[in-house]
């Protein structure tokens, strides 16, 4: 596993551990993506069964019920990512409690923005089919320049421009910063856009969702 | 109850609504009646705040439904036409979700989810999977859930549309007993006219506006005693000769010619006695609301008339109802 790719992580990088070390943060940001993706989904699913309605009627804001989904979110995007530590001696990463406190919070944070992002999606899309396609088009190039699977370098400069601000890039990076001393961002940089990004879709998911229905 | 005043709905060109003036009394059960594209269901969604007024104003539970939603929220039970459970959760969770939204204590919603439970004889299945419900006790549910925070109103939007007759009547007997124990007031929409004959007063409504609104015997004795419809070869010819020779004013509809009388048992034997013009069938009706309908507009509202998108909605409803 990661055998294939780690001479190339050796030739180009700084990065003294094993291939398999450094992808842990990777595994753990994939991990987040799709806890917080899938938990979005969850209003499509409400507006077919017609729960959804049931949320909008009553008296409540809709920006609670938007919070409410993405903080919930969150919460299982972090304890899923939290999970994945468990492999961390197998794969030759060393744990502190300091770095696994790091790790969580930066889960959390990475979810609030893909929670919002998902949840800013799902209000316009009608079907599941929908979302599915957006969300494809979305995370796949997401994942491929978020340094999850092999360091950015050498990237022409309009990808890395959008490496720049892919939250999970960023969410990666802190990662590596909180468990394997590896980073390819300024761990300042890396909270600002997360945090920024964090606020920017919570916001655009509540407009959009006090529009629905 | 609820007042409202010239409520109007545009959407674009269209009109749903188009200036309605209502009233409804505390602990009475009003019923709105119509064909489906009347604006009923616009209706509801204006005095519910799920939908912004064009124009007009509306006041329910004392509150106007433009400034202050929130508190008209907290005073209605909304039951849709539609399910709006959630059938991964059990019963007694979905009355849970309901108290948290509604701003119930966890004290509050223990005591409401018992009572709302045992009114609908739901206690045994609390715990069960809402998935396993039948269609007569995901609506009892419903109700049940719409009663949780003590609203003052019952919003109901064809409460039984879909439902066997027996659960239909079982049903109607919660929501009476409700209004006769608690004084709740109940404001249901229906195109079912049987059903119309449990509320106190009924308004007819017809492509957005009000046609009718009266007790339901007092719209029927406006009709008149009986409806006779007679099928004949010439129904112009029929129309006038009984203009001349009955003084009778009869209409053209889409059985035949229509025309009420006082008594139509001694009236159609000496009418056919006279043999005025040629008769192949005769119906002979007591007066029902669809009468009273079709007077007013010359259209029924059965069921066949359903468009398209009702009919799909119709047998969704009822595959669901049969799990």
């Amino acid at each position: 596993m990661g055998k294939g790719l780690s001479g190339f992580v050796h030739l180009h990088g700084t990065f003294g551990g094993s291939y398999t070390a450094f992808m842990l943060p990777g595994v753990m940001g994939m991990t987040v993506l799709f806890a917080s993706i899938f938990s979005s989904v969850s209003i499509i699913w409400d507006r077919d069964l017609g729960f959804l309605k049931e949320m909008l009627v009553a008296p409540v804001p809709r920006s609670a019920l938007v919070f409410g989904k993405i903080l919930s979110g969150a919460t299982v995007a972090m304890i899923q990512g939290t999970l994945v530590l468990v492999f961390s001696p197998f794969v030759g990463v060393q744990l502190s409690i300091t770095g696994v406190m790091e790790a969580m919070g930066t889960m959390f944070l990475l979810s609030l923005s893909l929670s919002g992002l998902g949840i800013a999606v799902a209000t316009r899309m009608t079907s599941m089919q929908g979302f599915q396609l957006v969300m494809n088009f979305l995370l796949m190039p997401m994942y491929f320049l978020s340094g999850a699977i092999y360091p950015l370098q050498g990237l022409p400069t309009w990808m890395s421009a959008i490496a720049h601000i892919d939250p999970l890039a960023h969410g990666v990076d802190s990662l590596k910063w909180a468990l394997i001393r590896f980073h390819q961002f300024s761990l300042s940089v890396d909270y600002a856009v997360l945090g920024g990004l964090a606020v920017v879709f919570t916001l655009i998911a509540t407009v959009l969702f006090k529009m629905e229905g | 109850m609820i007042e409202a005043c010239g409520l109007v709905k545009r959407y674009g060109d269209f009109t749903a609504v188009k200036g309605i003036d209502l009233e409804v009394r505390e602990g009475e059960i009003f019923g709105f009646l119509g064909p489906n594209g009347a604006g009923k269901s616009t209706m509801i969604k204006m005095l519910t705040t799920i939908v912004r007024l064009t124009d007009g104003l509306a006041q329910v539970a004392g509150h106007d439904v433009a400034e202050e939603t929130d508190a008209v929220r907290s005073a209605l039970g909304i039951v849709f036409q539609d399910p709006t459970l959630d059938i991964g959760l059990s019963a007694w969770e979905n009355l849970y979700l309901h108290g948290l939204l509604y701003g119930l204590s966890r004290a509050a919603i223990r005591e409401r989810a018992d009572a709302v439970l045992a009114m609908m004889e739901l206690q045994e299945r609390r715990k069960d999977l809402v998935k396993m419900f039948s269609g007569g006790m995901k609506r009892r549910l419903e109700i049940a859930r719409g009663l949780m925070h003590r609203p003052k109103i019952l919003f109901l939007d064809e409460p039984t549309v879909g439902l066997d007759p027996q659960t239909r009547a079982r049903i109607w007997d919660y929501v009476k007993s409700l209004r006769d124990e608690s004084g709740l007031t109940i404001f249901m929409t229906t195109h079912y006219m049987d059903e119309a004959e449990h509320c106190d007063r009924i308004a007819i409504m017809d492509q957005g506006e009000i046609i009718a609104l009266d007790t339901p015997d007092n719209l029927k004795r406006s009709v008149g005693n009986d409806v006779i419809t007679l099928q004949t070869a010439d129904d112009a010819q029929a129309i006038a000769a009984l203009s001349a020779n009955f003084s009778i004013t009869a209409r053209s509809v889409q059985g035949g010619v229509q025309f009420d009388a006082e008594n139509g048992e001694t009236l159609l034997p000496q009418l056919l006695a006279r043999n005025l013009f040629h008769v192949t069938s005769l119906t002979l009706r007591k007066p029902t609301l669809d009468d009273v309908f079709m007077l007013l507009t010359g259209r029924t509202i059965r069921e066949e008339d359903l468009g398209a998108r009702d009919q799909l909605r119709e047998a969704f409803r009822q595959r669901r109802n049969q799990r």
